[in-house]
């Protein structure tokens, strides 16, 4: 029930984005997060998103295990 | 999908399970805390990768598993008034009450609606003032925002008949009562990722330094499932016990400040009832008074405390929910209860316990 999809902003509106992911687009509140962009990418559940994704945070999490498994 | 897929490349996934296979020279019991965890594991047939000695159990986070029977009672009796709507996330859907679910009330001719957002549910109440739209408020504190959310949606709106029956648990108060309880023996726990979005990771500080029991906040994809895995293994080897963050791309150490001031608007702590925990102090949540007008406990309390006290289940999804017990322990397990005739929640949920080990093996 906890599941959140990773969704890309594509449009703001106030409090309201619209968010995509494969080709589906959804609309979402964005209360939660105070400092939303177009291009960002949130967490969304049940409608809301409930984070953003530190999109630098995750490349350089690829990153770091791409190699260690390079090196293996 | 981005940032889903990348964290399925099976490269990846294996030269952690080797990683792992160095580390670990002893047996250790994970808890899986999350139900979504639980799902991800059986789904992506990671026990298999794990070293001999190591396991996975589930824990209490299928919010659809702990609902108590008397609240899903409380919840389907009040479809019998008439003029009234039950709306509900999916996951409720099947659910076995006492007498029946939602979806043999539906049959028999009972408006049940199903909606993807509580917000959803807000419009339907817009949209048909002749209804009492009664929502039915599941959920830990991934949830528990957009169901504030739509309670202040409805209240600006000035909505008279919009209400919700809330359920809501709280998982640092469970995983207290759980481990102090002394019933359950783990090493270490994988802690649910997207509550942790809400509450942050310091909401389980106490777990490290009271109970000493290394935990790792975790995504649901496969290579973050094994990097949960892989550092509990490690802390449990280094004699160490922290909260490691490994979903660091979406969850920090605060809490999410407008998140907290949301919920903390419309929902006060209570007691709550956990199937197969009991009653664990401020492990939920509920309706301020201020909000007493959307609150269904309070709208219908008449009927709400008409409604009998709840049988004793034959079925052991209390236990399962401790971890006491693996799924196929249970004497209705794959027999009586199946994912198409289920007894019990955990085999319900698409995310139970039950389910996952019945749809995928390897309890």
């Amino acid at each position: 029930m906890c599941l959140a999809i990773p969704m890309r902003v594509t449009q703001i509106e106030g409090a309201t984005a619209i968010v995509e992911v494969s080709g589906i687009t959804r609309k979402v509140r964005i209360d939660l997060l105070s400092d939303v962009e177009l291009g960002d990418f949130v967490l969304v559940h049940a409608g809301l998103a409930i984070a953003k994704i530190d999109t630098h945070e995750a490349e350089e999490t690829l990153a770091l295990l791409k190699g260690l498994t390079n090196e293996i | 999908m981005k940032y889903s897929h990348e964290f399925r490349d099976w490269e990846i996934v294996q030269s952690i399970a080797e990683r792992i296979r160095g580390i670990s020279n002893r047996p250790a019991t994970i808890m899986e805390v999350c139900g979504t965890h639980t799902m991800s594991a059986a789904r992506f047939g990671l026990k298999s990768l794990f070293p001999d000695g190591v396991r996975l159990v589930a824990g209490p986070g299928c919010p659809v598993c702990v609902t108590a029977q008397q609240d899903i009672d409380a919840f389907l009796a009040l479809g019998n008034i008439p003029g009234t709507a039950l709306v509900s996330f999916g996951d409720m859907l099947r659910v076995p009450g006492s007498s029946a679910s939602l979806e043999q009330q539906r049959a028999a001719g009972v408006d049940v609606r199903i909606v993807y957002s509580p917000l959803d549910a807000v419009d339907i109440a817009a949209r048909e003032p002749e209804k009492q739209v009664v929502f039915f408020g599941v959920g830990f504190e991934t949830t528990t925002p957009a169901i504030a959310l739509a309670i202040k949606t409805a209240a600006e709106r000035d909505l008279t008949n919009f209400s919700v029956y809330c359920v809501h648990k709280t998982m640092p108060a469970a995983l207290r009562a759980l481990l102090a309880s002394g019933e359950v023996m783990v090493s270490g726990l994988l802690l649910p990722g997207h509550v942790t979005t809400i509450i942050g990771t310091r909401a389980y500080d106490f777990i490290a330094e009271e109970f000493h029991v290394p935990c790792a906040v975790t995504g649901f994809e496969p290579v973050d499932m094994m990097l949960g895995i892989e550092s509990v293994l490690k802390q449990l080897a280094d004699g160490d016990s922290k909260i490691d963050n490994m979903y660091a791309r979406a969850v920090s150490s605060d809490a999410n400040p407008l998140a907290k001031k949301l919920l903390d608007t419309i929902f006060e702590p209570c007691d709550a009832e956990w199937r197969g925990l009991g009653v664990i102090p401020a492990s939920g949540v509920r309706i301020r008074s201020e909000y007493s007008l959307f609150d269904a406990a309070e709208r219908f309390a008449d009927i709400i405390k008409a409604v009998p006290v709840a049988p004793v289940s034959k079925c052991l999804c209390g236990d399962v929910l401790r971890g006491a017990i693996q799924p196929a322990q249970c004497p209705l397990f794959g027999v009586d209860c199946t994912t198409s005739n289920p007894i019990g929640p955990c085999m319900v949920s698409s995310e139970g316990a039950c389910a996952a080990a019945y749809r995928y093996g390897g309890s």
